[in-house]
């Protein structure tokens, strides 16, 4: 199994009377009175140093995403990240998983397989080109596209891409959304026929649809864990199947938050404020900011009403904030405790949603740099080490990992901070 | 919402027979169209009110009929949508008939009058969206609770009437049938306003021959009042009529009057 650290760079300090004071962690929330430049300049910092650490540590990937005028997670150019990273990591064998550039809110679209292209000679042949269609809030509350067309525009921009990064040949493309009378991209990444495309998903059927059909990595990306995923990651297992694709675990990545310390008891000291933050004032978001008109095709959204899933998910959002520490383990939304306690439930949770291709966020809503970094040092000695080969025991292929990556791991002296 | 009358249904294929329009028809004399706004089409008292001197033609958008939602995605753009219109006149067979249209179809019925002038007799557009001015923006209803949106679309979002408006049936499916239905009207209107519903109007107004009536609730905070003299300074000759104790839905909120100030203008 590849195993990756997932970081959203979200706001340390929120005040905390956050959740009760402002309506929203995203979109709305105001920069100049929530926050200070020179103190995020320092977020940033930390959040390149921890992953830089991470990869260092022996974590197969690092992965950063793009949300926008949102205190959980500001990184609207997650390709600035992931150039300073690779350039922080050249030399070494891990993967820059972006998760990454969203597809329709960037124009023109091939400014995304350029900025892939650029990323991939940096790192000579390290990136995984994650492309994921976008939130409701960052796509079409922030950044303006009708709900209605993003997913028509979401596969013309995939398809531009790819034939972008491929074709030999200088190309028109006369497209619904894009007219692009000379399409002859520079620069070509370095992975051939093209790096390897994660889709981020939140359990839709029309993304298990379409990673299906152009036979990409599906990755459930939840804040709600293991134990909640299963249903999803069986329906797009039982979709791949209809597809005929081989039961190859690496077509599949899920996100796990997880927490580590020396034991059950001392991970509650450490994290339960820092987890509790996370879910009390990352998650503060009106229910309605996750359903503009729209934004759900028409088949999801009847699917999502009469099957009451949409109202049981609304309902488990506001349930949130009444949860605490215990809650937030009990029900697995987090993997907390000792190295024994978390690598056991991984284990179980890869084998049991068939995942080869695991992220973690091992910095989590206000966890200090120092405390991250031992979270990262916990993880990557004692419990990395006992679930890498989770998957050994069957006859797969990363297929969707970089080429030049897929033996074993080179071995590093880190240095911390 | 209010079933009132008993409406017959016409079906006017458009736009390369790709759209199949279904047009609720009632009442009787000289043809009145009336455009639905954002919410999609509820017959109600108002439009009982017309069928006493019109025969109304009330069309669905296309995507909100029951059982064809995909329709929306034979109408690329609010050029199309233009098209549309024209060619459900034609079919309908409706040479410069009344034009009434709330909200959305305020600014539809307006764009066909401004892009064809001679389809439409007589123009009447009720609380219409489709201009701008950053003091009074237009409010982004689509991306607000339902609470939120009725406080600031009627005078008196606790009265009976917005309840009433408001109101889920008990049965589980059929509540069920009116969510999925006031989600998808919404995401098929809001393909031609999303995320502001200026989409240059302004330029095209100066178009339009028509006698017009605009009608406006003092108290709508959806789309401000002023915005009736928006439209009034670019369309030669029209009428502004506001109305106290109605916010974006006169028509509903002060039906009697707004059937009354409609008609009077039509009749005069």
């Amino acid at each position: 199994m590849k195993v990756s650290m997932f970081h959203l760079m979200p706001h340390r300090e929120l005040p905390a009377d956050f959740e009760q004071k402002y309506k929203s962690v995203w979109v709305d929330p105001p920069f100049p009175e929530l926050a200070d430049a020179e103190r995020v300049g320092q977020y940033y910092n930390w959040t390149l140093d921890e992953l830089a650490y991470a990869a260092k540590k022996g974590l197969d990937g690092i992965c950063v995403n793009e949300h926008h005028q949102n205190a959980y997670g500001f990184m609207p150019g997650p390709n600035l990240m992931g150039a300073a990273l690779a350039r922080e990591t050249n030399g070494t064998d891990v993967a820059l998983v972006q998760m990454g550039s969203t597809l329709p809110t960037t124009q023109p679209p091939i400014r995304v397989a350029e900025e892939y292209g650029m990323l991939d000679c940096i790192s000579g042949g390290r990136l995984v080109a994650g492309m994921p269609l976008g939130s409701p809030m960052d796509a079409n509350m922030i950044y303006g596209i009708a709900p209605i067309e993003q997913r028509e525009r979401y596969y013309e921009a995939h398809d531009l891409i790819l034939k972008a990064w491929q074709s030999r040949e200088m190309f028109a493309w006369n497209g619904k959304y894009n007219q692009l009378g000379k399409v002859n991209l520079w620069p070509r990444p370095i992975q051939k026929p093209h790096p390897p495309v994660w889709v981020p998903g939140l359990g839709s059927y029309s993304t298990w649809d379409f990673s299906a059909k152009h036979d990409h990595c599906y990755c459930y990306l939840s804040y709600f864990g293991a134990a909640a995923a299963e249903t999803t990651m069986k329906g797009f297992w039982d979709h791949a199947a209809e597809y005929g694709l081989k039961e190859n675990p690496y077509r599949a990545g899920f996100l796990q938050l997880v927490a580590v310390s020396e034991t059950d008891a001392r991970a509650e000291q450490d994290y339960a404020e820092h987890i509790e933050y996370f879910y009390n004032k990352c998650l503060h978001i009106p229910p309605h900011y996750f359903g503009p008109p729209g934004h759900q095709d028409y088949n999801s959204l009847e699917k999502g009403i009469r099957s009451g899933r949409t109202g049981k998910l609304l309902e488990e959002l506001g349930k949130l904030k009444q949860y605490r520490y215990k809650d937030f383990v009990d029900k697995q939304f987090v993997m907390a405790g000792s190295p024994s306690t978390v690598r056991e439930q991984l284990r179980e949770a890869a084998r049991k949603l068939r995942v080869g291709n695991m992220m973690v966020l091992l910095h989590i809503g206000s966890m200090p740099h120092d405390l991250t970094l031992k979270n990262i040092d916990l993880f990557a000695d004692e419990v990395m080490p006992h679930i890498t080969d989770v998957w050994d025991d069957e006859p797969w292929e990363n297929e969707w990992w970089p080429e030049r990556l897929r033996g074993p791991r080179q071995q590093f002296t880190p240095t911390r901070g | 919402m209010t079933t009132a009358t008993d409406t017959g249904v016409t079906i006017v294929t458009t736009l390369r027979d790709e759209v199949t329009c279904r047009v609720h028809v009632a009442g009787q004399g000289p043809p009145l169209v009336f455009l639905h706004g954002a919410m999609g089409l509820a017959w109600d008292p108002f439009l009982d009110s017309l069928t006493q001197h019109y025969t109304v033609y009330a069309p669905e958008h296309p995507g909100t009929s029951p059982g064809d939602p995909h329709a929306i995605d034979a109408v690329d753009d609010l050029w199309e949508l233009v098209l549309h219109y024209y060619d459900l006149l034609d079919g309908l067979g409706l040479d410069s008939p009344v034009v009434v249209g709330h909200s959305f179809g305020g600014m539809m019925a307006a764009e066909i009058a401004a892009t064809d002038p001679k389809r439409v007799g007589k123009l009447v557009l009720i609380s219409p969206v489709g201009l701008w001015r950053d003091d009074i923006p237009v409010a982004q209803f689509m991306q607000m609770a339902p609470e939120e949106v009725a406080e600031i679309a009627f005078a008196d979002p606790g009265g009976e009437i917005a309840q009433q408006f408001f109101a889920l049936p008990e049965d589980e499916t059929a509540q069920q049938d009116v969510m999925i239905q006031n989600i998808w009207a919404q995401a098929c209107t809001g393909k031609f306003i999303w995320p502001l519903p200026d989409k240059g109007l302004r330029k095209r107004l100066y178009r339009i021959t028509a006698p017009t009536l605009i009608v406006w609730g003092n108290e709508d905070k959806l789309a401000p009042p002023q915005y009736a003299e928006e439209f009034a300074k670019r369309i030669t000759g029209a009428r502004v009529e506001r109305l106290d104790g109605a916010a974006h839905l006169p028509q509903v909120e002060q039906q009697a009057s707004t059937s009354r100030l409609v008609l009077e203008f039509l009749n005069g």
